[in-house]
């Protein structure tokens, strides 16, 4: 293994942004590693100085592994093998590789997961496309512009090999940055064969002192539904776009439905949701489903069943089409038959845990879940936590989102080095890449209603539009809301949730503040450029109003 | 505030963060329509100067839940932000007349607030009164767009679809399969939406979509078709649709706009007309529309313009029969022009064309062209004409005869502006563009001596059209 290691070569890190970061980090610990501390900032200059001098310091980092904390002197393979390389398993590997460990992680398909190749990655190069076609079919818009367009189209191949291209484009660059690291790439399916012991592939054995899951998850298709992966499919075929079709069914309101309702409605197919909840985007802060609805579905040729179960859908075969039963969710109740042209499932997502080998452990998932305390330990059948394993991602099913996995991973990884860490949840913002976008961190108002009731304290809310800002006028995009949720004896951000144009890019400041715990009556001060978008978050910080007696300074 | 916005209810911008409102004044004047005293009527406010409409965002409260003052109950949107509106009085939310999403004059009634309980069921029949007195759904597109159907969009979401549904099997043979015999319509998402905003019954209209189902521009043309039998609106019928080619040796029903232009048709042999025909030298109009076309202005708004200028100085050519007994004088010279589009022919209308300028004229001429080829015309932009212009010189027809649209009183063939020999009176031979106009006419109201004043009067307009421009 160690020749593996030390045969990745370090200098063979070509342009690409993420590799030159990699080598950044892995010449440096190479150098300095038992310095890390004070040379952090100087590194950052002198990741093109330093060389590859890996094998000399990989002895420094393997010295460093066994019995830090009392467990059997026994010899391991490697520090940390990470099951799984998809964002979260590729975020922790890039940290233990920062903070000195000697890392391998396993992939049984291909490096990136879910995210880079069949998820969030492909699925904005839909985006970026929807949202142009939008805007230029939108000849309102264009004409308060100035602009003149005429017959603006595209073309289905070229738009689902933009997509297909940036995924190998993206996967590329975190294979790279790996190896560039020397973190090893193990092929094939890991499971896991007893404390410290894992398989991969058909039979290859390897120890490890720590061992995260991080397997994700797969989409999640309830029963009844027939998958062809033509008219009826997932988010993993519809991404390819292999067609459009005229009226696509989307079973499911959440991110991943409403992302493709937008791709769909923008490339000129009409869509019907299927909610088995009450009303649309039940995930939401209530007033932004409502103000999202508004612009994002009633204007746009969609039309909607909400309390209803798509019990039966059946693909499209010898010109009858894709025929979906709709059932009652409350009465249980046949209640409509749908005839469309294709069907898209995005009912949410499985964890993928199935093999693991969590039985040579005595861990028992729930509902597929692996289960794990708030510092991501896996804990077994009789409740207690299983040494030197952790689960993060979609496989813990704390929160589904691929930056959540490698924040799980990142402070695991902390642990591993002997450093406590806790992720606050809290502060993991979470975005919808709608056109307009949507994004929220923190407590919706009805959560942070019942948080205060439970623990006696007040909550107040303060609004902005997108209206009042100047560059969103100037874009001609003031259809927009954010909204902050706080406490007015403390100050303390409770949550903020925020509907209009580049809102995923906005929601940091927000969400960067409850990580930091920074307060609204602090953060206020701060200044933002003008004209730009982030003025929304600002006057929206400005708005709330604390009753703190004594505000602190700015800085301290 | 509240008394200055004519209602009871005051806006406040949720923009900013949300704090309890507070009533600025009590409200000391109602509208006197408010008949029942504890029954009172919850007006669209005007939110800014400029403000003629209002969108319901939504409703806060839904119908039935008590209301206290101060309380917000509806959100409409301005042009600058939403605005949460607030209730003056203590009741309970007995009726919303304007759904979410609808809209409404300002002014008008978008709810009704019962003082108690028990006079939630007196207000609710009140709300239904008030909305049966709109058109009915079915007829709205088709009847006359009057101000009533400020109110009509409001129910019609609730009512249209529902007896549609109910009565479909009766009056359609639905091409689908899974229609279950017509029980059930199969309408893509967009054609529901469409039929919802041209009030288009979806039980009358046939699919030509997939397996039978209705899609947007099935719905389009139900609704042009519901525009054209505007003489009989209760009695469209819904036809097969045309198939795309023409094949020879078959016989292809009308689709519903060409029975109505059919039905049209025929009802127009019980007026009595005649025609009178007239030479217009044209080169000084043509000198003109040089000059201003890079202006955007249209041969069409020229002489929609020239035409609704010699209507003015002539009323009874702009009136009607419509009763056998008695002269309609029209207030408004509204001109028809008509325009040929796929599967038939629409007549959008130049409102008020002899006030207003040739520039404003030429762009609103463009805008409903736009919106006729786009099928978005609404009811009053094609239904409101009093005199009709059809102009066949495009394509080089000299003249032809119009047939008088029933409900009016005239109507000009207008063909190609040619050059032609003319002898002079000075006994020269000279080349002069002309053009042949010819007016048909209902001969119980305009006579012909009428026509031939008109047509002077026209002829000298367009000779000398500096007054075109004004």
């Amino acid at each position: 293994m160690q020749s593996l290691i030390s045969t990745s070569p370090i200098s063979s890190s070509s342009l690409q942004p993420l590799e030159s970061y990699a080598s950044l980090t892995a010449s440096f610990n190479l150098r300095f590693c038992s310095l890390r501390r004070e040379v952090v900032p100087l590194s950052r200059h002198k990741h093109r100085v330093i060389g590859a001098a890996s094998k000399r310091t990989r002895k420094c980092v393997s010295a460093a592994s066994p019995d830090s904390n009392g467990s059997p002197p026994t010899k391991f393979d490697y520090d940390l093998v990470i099951i799984g390389a998809g964002v979260g398993g590729h975020g922790a590997a890039l940290h233990a590789v920062e903070k000195g460990l000697k890392t391998a992680i396993i992939e049984g398909d291909v490096i990136g997961g879910t995210c880079v190749n069949r998820g969030c990655v492909p699925s904005k190069a839909l985006l970026a496309v929807s949202g142009r076609m939008r805007e230029l079919q939108d000849e309102h818009h264009m004409k308060a512009l100035g602009i003149q367009v005429s017959g603006a189209g595209y073309n289905r191949q070229a738009v689902a090999d933009h997509a297909s291209n940036l995924a190998s484009k993206i996967r590329n660059n975190l294979t790279n940055s790996m190896k560039a690291l020397g973190v090893d790439i193990l092929t094939g399916y890991g499971s896991i064969m007893g404390p410290q012991k894992v398989k991969y592939g058909l039979d290859n054995f390897i120890t490890a002192k720590d061992i995260i899951i991080a397997t994700g998850s797969v989409p999640f298709v309830p029963k009844g539904i027939d998958v062809d992966g033509k008219t009826v499919v997932t988010s993993d075929h519809a991404l390819k776009l292999e067609f459009v079709p005229e009226w696509i069914a989307i079973v499911g309101s959440g991110y991943i439905g409403l992302e493709f309702s937008d791709v769909y409605t923008a490339l000129g197919s009409e869509v019907t949701f299927i909610e088995a909840l009450d009303q649309l985007m039940p995930g939401f802060d209530p007033e932004i489903g409502k103000l999202a609805q508004r612009v994002l579905i009633n204007p746009r040729k969609i039309d909607y069943h909400t309390g209803v179960f798509a019990t039966k859908i059946t693909p499209a075969k010898d010109g009858k089409p894709v025929i979906i039963e709709l059932t009652d969710a409350k009465t249980k109740e046949p209640k409509e038959t749908l005839e469309v042209d294709a069907a898209l499932i995005a009912t949410g997502r499985a964890p993928f845990t199935k093999g693991l080998g969590l039985e040579n452990i005595n861990v028992e998932t729930q509902r597929g879940f692996v289960p794990v305390d708030e510092r991501m330990r896996v804990i077994d059948a009789k409740g207690n936590t299983v040494p030197h394993l952790y689960c993060i991602g979609d496989a813990n099913g704390k929160l589904m989102l691929a930056h959540a996995a490698s924040a799980q991973g990142i402070s695991v990884v902390e642990q591993l080095s002997g450093k406590d860490h806790v992720l606050n949840h809290m502060s993991v913002p979470a975005a919808c890449f709608t056109h307009p976008e949507i994004s929220m961190v923190g407590l919706t108002e009805p959560q942070a209603k019942e948080k205060a009731k439970k623990e006696k304290f007040k909550i107040s809310v303060a609004k902005t539009s997108f209206k009042a800002n100047t560059k969103a006028l100037a874009e001609n995009e003031g259809e927009g809301l954010a909204k902050l949720i706080y406490r007015p004896d403390t100050g303390e951000i409770l949550g903020v949730h925020i509907l209009g144009m580049h809102a995923a890019d906005l929601i940091h400041e927000a969400s960067n503040a409850i990580a930091l715990g920074t307060r609204v009556q602090d953060i206020k001060f701060a200044v933002h450029a003008h004209p730009t978008l982030s003025e929304v978050l600002d006057e929206l910080f400005k708005a709330a109003h604390v009753n703190v007696d004594k505000p602190k300074p700015v800085a301290v | 505030m509240a008394h200055l916005l004519n209602s009871s209810f005051t806006p406040t911008p949720t923009t900013t963060l949300r704090r309890p409102h507070h009533p600025l004044t009590a409200p000391t004047t109602r509208r006197p329509t408010q008949i029942h005293a504890k029954i009172r009527e919850i007006f669209m406010p005007a939110l800014s100067s400029t403000m003629t409409e209002g969108k319901i965002v939504s409703w806060i409260k839904s119908e039935g839940d008590k209301l206290s003052k101060g309380e917000s109950v509806v959100v409409v949107e301005s042009d600058k932000a939403d605005m949460d509106v607030e209730t003056f009085y203590d009741g309970y939310l007995a009726a919303i007349m304007v759904e979410e999403g609808g809209v409404a004059a300002v002014g008008s009634a978008i709810a009704l607030l019962a003082e108690s309980e028990d006079e939630i069921a007196q207000a609710v029949y009140k709300a239904k009164n008030q909305s049966a007195s709109a058109p009915a759904p079915a007829q709205a597109s088709a009847s006359a767009p009057e101000p009533a159907q400020a109110s009509a969009p409001a129910t019609a979401p609730a009512q249209t679809l529902a007896p549609a549904l109910a009565s479909a099997p009766a009056r359609v043979a639905s091409a689908h399969p899974a229609s279950e015999g017509g029980k059930r319509v199969v309408a893509s998402p967009y054609a529901k939406k469409l039929a919802k905003e041209l009030n288009v019954d979806l039980g009358l209209v046939v699919g030509s979509g997939p397996m039978g189902r209705v899609v947007a521009k099935d719905v389009e043309a139900a609704a042009v078709a519901a525009a054209l039998a505007v003489a009989e609106p209760g009695k469209a019928v819904a036809e097969p649709v045309k198939p795309d080619g023409v094949e020879l040796g078959s016989v292809v029903p009308f689709t519903t706009m060409q029975g109505a232009v059919s039905r049209n048709m025929v009802e127009s042999l019980a007026v009595p007309t005649f025609r009178v025909g007239y030479t217009i030298t044209t080169d000084a109009l043509d000198a003109l529309y040089k000059k201003i076309k890079p202006k955007g202005v249209t041969m069409t708004a020229l002489l929609a313009k020239a035409t609704a200028l010699a209507l003015a100085k002539h009323p009874v050519v702009n009136s009607s029969c419509r009763d056998g007994k008695s002269f309609t004088y029209n207030s408004n010279i509204n001109v028809a022009v008509a325009v040929a589009i796929d599967g038939g022919l629409i007549t959008p209308v130049l409102q008020n064309a002899d006030k207003v300028d040739i520039y404003s004229l030429s762009r609103k001429w463009k805008e409903l062209v736009d919106k006729a080829r786009a099928k978005q015309l609404q009811p009053h932009e094609y239904t409101t004409g009093t005199f009709t212009l059809s102009n066949l010189g495009m394509f080089g027809v000299d003249r032809f005869d119009a047939i008088l649209p029933p409900g009016t009183g005239a109507i000009m063939a207008v063909g190609a502006s040619e050059p032609t020999v003319v002898a002079t009176k000075d006994g020269r031979i000279g080349m002069k563009t002309q053009m042949q106009v010819n007016v048909t006419a209902d001969h119980r109201v305009i006579y012909g001596a009428d026509l031939a004043q008109f047509l002077q009067t026209l002829a000298k307009i367009i000779e000398d059209p500096k007054d075109l421009t004004f």
